[in-house]
């Protein structure tokens, strides 16, 4: 069976588009900071305009909803749809980790009713992975899966799920044998966010974000079709997630629809600083801002180049941890660099209203989550120096032993 | 370094490296004494004959690329005689040969020069320094002064490389329709050149004097006022530093994680150490950063436009603000090894330190990205 031509699939998008999505006309949507349910309601009715033109889940295959079209379609739909609303908020981690991972080890089943449901508008997708016990540590999980009969029942605590409080499902991690070393007893489900025993709380964040949660599992019923992959096989999953997810942050997901990201972080650039509050003739805001703007063009070259070699095969996909480091650092320096132009400036705001300088300043309140998020800097730099550089390993008590001699805290 | 090589740009590599050990070792470079001269004619000659001045030059001028696409050629060259902080006139020859060939077709014809330079047969070097003044090519003290159908030169360059080794000195300097440049016999009356100490050892600079220099109306490259040929002279100087200094970095920090591996204390190697380990992440991750924007420069450079200056800028700001901690990063993890006259290490950090200070600091550099932000 032939595919339709990417021109002809663009040419059809374009008038489409044109005909159907509204315009963006400069309206950013806003940081996630209190009630946005109608942020994710507006996202569900686009994506559903999206299914019903029959532009959703492109490179999705046709038996679970998707188009069955190629990564060159969705990059000539994402080329045309510039300048139109998307629903960008599905984007991640919907469509970019957890239907992908779902077609990669999900049942049938699963396939045909989750993925399906999210191509149509009608559900989102979350994932419960880390634990408040320990964040780098992911296949040190201790939220709990115990077989009762046909049923597991689920019990423990998730944090750092991001927008789960909008998500109809989440793929849980959970051990489910106690008795053998940590990444041999795990199992992936796929949990209700509204079964019986599951509570939410979004997490409020120093610069007022909330897209972050917790959840509180209590002897939540899982049937056995709950189960991702196999029973002791969830480390595999949780991996496929996480490759997933760096595939989808060097913007190298062909699951996802349109471009950009949703506006999430307030802040301010050391350019949008000086230009405000009317610095730019001062040479030393000026070296400052360049400093700014070649770290960041820097930056957007090692990514580059980085993935570029990871496809080719000249570097380990490992490296995508230098990537991450360096984004910290390009990070750090644009706040640093922000308040340091800001100067005095960044002690008040303009009467009640924050302004520049105050935008400013809670970015920097938050500077070291570019350090934190998707894993610490430090991890990353185990990574680098492991598995890129093969330096010896850090000796880690807890492997190859039975995770219930595992020491957990004091 | 590019990741994909074509199978002459391989061969132009190779080629580079055969002639480079046999003339110049390390061991060589850390011997030199002073006043002896950094390389020889003859074996610039041969170099040429491999390509190492026509990358920048058309083929109907003497030159061409293996590549065809010059700057390319030209930074994978500078990274193959990098790697060995090797002496010669790279920067030099090939800068005054951008220049030359990019204000090729405007003002007098100078033709000849660029086939003999493209040859290898004489020696150019830019003289656009001026004592205790940092990079401000565009506002020249030296000046030329019009007189019967030339110019009268009179006033003092510095840190001009391979001054003593130069035929061709090509000249920045003030005349009343704007700064120009002018390439001016280094034998030529009134011209007088004295050394100058410097920090690398394979390198040579000199200041040169110029008083009541006559040069012919023939001697001026372009036109008066023409801040695009000194644009473009920069951006080669830039792209060859950046590629150059990106080699000796990846040179040090091999040299450092093998030192890592095999260096045991306490009963274990240094790389078992996390907080050594965590240094060399660090290390690790800006040394890709210096090759991406290395090679962005030259992409950039090579496709010419307005992303050019910004790109070459970028490179030069982050390559030269980050090589010298990377360098230093290296030495201190070998020790009081790495501070001593026998090791290799502190040949890299003289080229890196040298790199750093011309053609622009990371500081002037980050100006002109502001400039061109048009901020």
């Amino acid at each position: 069976m032939t595919i339709e031509s990417i021109e002809s699939f663009r040419g059809r998008a374009r008038t489409w588009l044109a005909e159907n999505m509204p315009r963006t006309a400069g309206r950013e949507p806003a940081p996630i900071i209190e009630d946005d349910s109608h942020e994710w309601q507006w996202a569900r009715e686009l994506q559903k305009k999206l299914y019903a033109g029959g532009f959703a889940g492109i490179c999705f295959p046709k038996e679970y909803g998707g188009l069955g079209l190629t990564p060159a379609h969705q990059q000539a739909f994402n080329e045309e749809s510039e300048g139109y609303e998307m629903p960008l908020l599905l984007n991640s981690p919907t469509f970019s980790i957890c239907a992908p991972t779902l077609l990669d080890m999900g049942s049938e089943e699963q396939k045909r009713e989750r993925i399906g449901a999210a191509i149509r508008g009608e559900e989102i997708m979350c994932q419960f992975l880390s634990e408040p016990g320990g964040g780098s540590d992911l296949a040190g999980v201790r939220t709990r899966a115990d077989r009762d009969g046909d049923h597991f029942v689920l019990n423990g605590a998730k944090i750092w799920s991001t927008s789960a409080y909008a998500a109809d499902w989440g793929l849980c991690l959970a051990r489910t044998d106690w008795d053998v070393p940590k990444h041999h007893g795990l199992t992936m489900f796929l949990v209700s966010t509204r079964a019986p025993g599951v509570t939410i709380n979004r997490i409020r964040m120093v610069n007022g974000n909330r897209e972050f949660c917790e959840e509180f599992f209590d002897n939540v019923r899982l049937p056995l079709s709950a189960v991702v992959g196999e029973v002791g096989d969830g480390w595999r999953v949780a991996s496929q997630q996480l490759y997933h997810e760096r595939t989808a942050m060097g913007g190298g997901s062909p699951y996802t629809s349109g471009t950009g990201h949703p506006a999430m972080m307030p802040g301010a650039t050391p350019v949008e600083v000086a230009t405000a509050l009317g610095r730019t003739a001062d040479p030393r805001v000026r070296e400052m801002v360049g400093e700014y703007l070649a770290l960041n063009e820097v930056a957007e070259q090692t990514s580059a180049r980085v993935t570029r070699a990871i496809e080719a095969g000249d570097l380990p996909p490992t490296a995508a941890s230098l990537l991450r480091l360096l984004h910290a650092e390009a990070s750090h320096v644009k706040h640093d660099l922000a308040v340091e132009v800001a100067g005095a400036a960044v002690a008040t705001g303009v009467g009640n209203d924050e302004g520049i300088q105050g935008r400013a300043a809670i970015g920097f309140l938050m500077r070291q989550s570019a350090s934190l998020g998707g894993g610490s800097d430090e991890m990353s730099r185990n990574v680098v120096s492991e598995r890129v550089l093969g330096m010896p390993r850090e000796p880690a008590p807890d492997r190859g032993v039975p995770f219930k001699q595992v020491r957990n805290g004091r | 370094m590019e990741l994909a090589l074509s199978p002459d740009q391989k061969l132009f590599r190779t080629s580079a490296r055969g002639l480079l050990e046999e003339e110049h070792s390390l061991d060589r470079v850390r011997e030199m004494k002073d006043g002896e001269p950094r390389w020889s004619r003859d074996w610039w000659r041969r170099g040429a004959e491999l390509g190492w001045a026509a990358a920048l030059v058309p083929e109907d001028l003497g030159g061409g690329s293996v590549s065809g696409e010059g700057v390319r050629d030209l930074a994978l060259l500078a990274e193959e005689l990098g790697a060995d902080v090797a002496p010669g006139p790279l920067i030099p020859v090939n800068t005054v040969l951008a220049g030359l060939v990019e204000a090729h077709g405007r003002g007098p014809d100078h033709t000849a020069e660029i086939e003999a330079l493209a040859a290898g047969e004489s020696i150019a070097t830019w003289a656009v320094y001026e004592p205790g003044r940092e990079w401000s090519p565009s506002e020249p003290d030296v000046t030329a002064t019009p007189v019967d159908g030339g110019f009268v030169l009179d006033g003092t360059k510095d840190r001009v490389q391979d001054a003593d080794q130069a035929d061709l000195l090509l000249v920045t300097a003030a005349t009343p329709d704007g700064p120009a440049q002018f390439l001016v016999p280094a034998g030529a009356d009134g011209v007088s050149i004295a050394p100058q100490w410097t920090v690398d050892l394979s390198r040579s600079f000199g200041e040169v004097r110029f008083d009541g220099v006559r040069a012919g109306a023939g001697a001026l490259v372009g036109e008066p006022g023409a801040g695009r040929v000194v644009e473009r002279q920069l951006q080669i100087a830039v792209v060859i530093q950046c590629a150059e200094v990106t080699a000796v970095l990846d040179r040090a920090f091999g040299m450092t994680v093998q030192w890592a591996f095999d260096r045991h204390s306490f009963g274990r190697p240094l790389a078992s150490y996390q907080a050594l380990k965590h240094r060399f992440a660090d290390m690790r991750t800006w040394l890709e950063a210096c090759h991406a924007t290395t090679q962005a420069a030259a992409a950039a450079v090579q496709a010419g436009g307005p992303g050019a200056a910004r790109a070459a800028s970028v490179a030069k700001s982050f390559v030269g603000q980050r090589s010298l901690p990377l360098l230093q990063e290296c030495v201190q993890l070998h020790g009081g090894l790495g501070v001593t006259w026998e090791h290799d290490l502190h040949l890299f950090l003289r080229r890196a330190l040298l790199d750093r200070a011309l053609y622009g600091t990371p500081r002037d550099h980050r100006l002109r990205i502001a400039d061109l932000a048009s901020l």
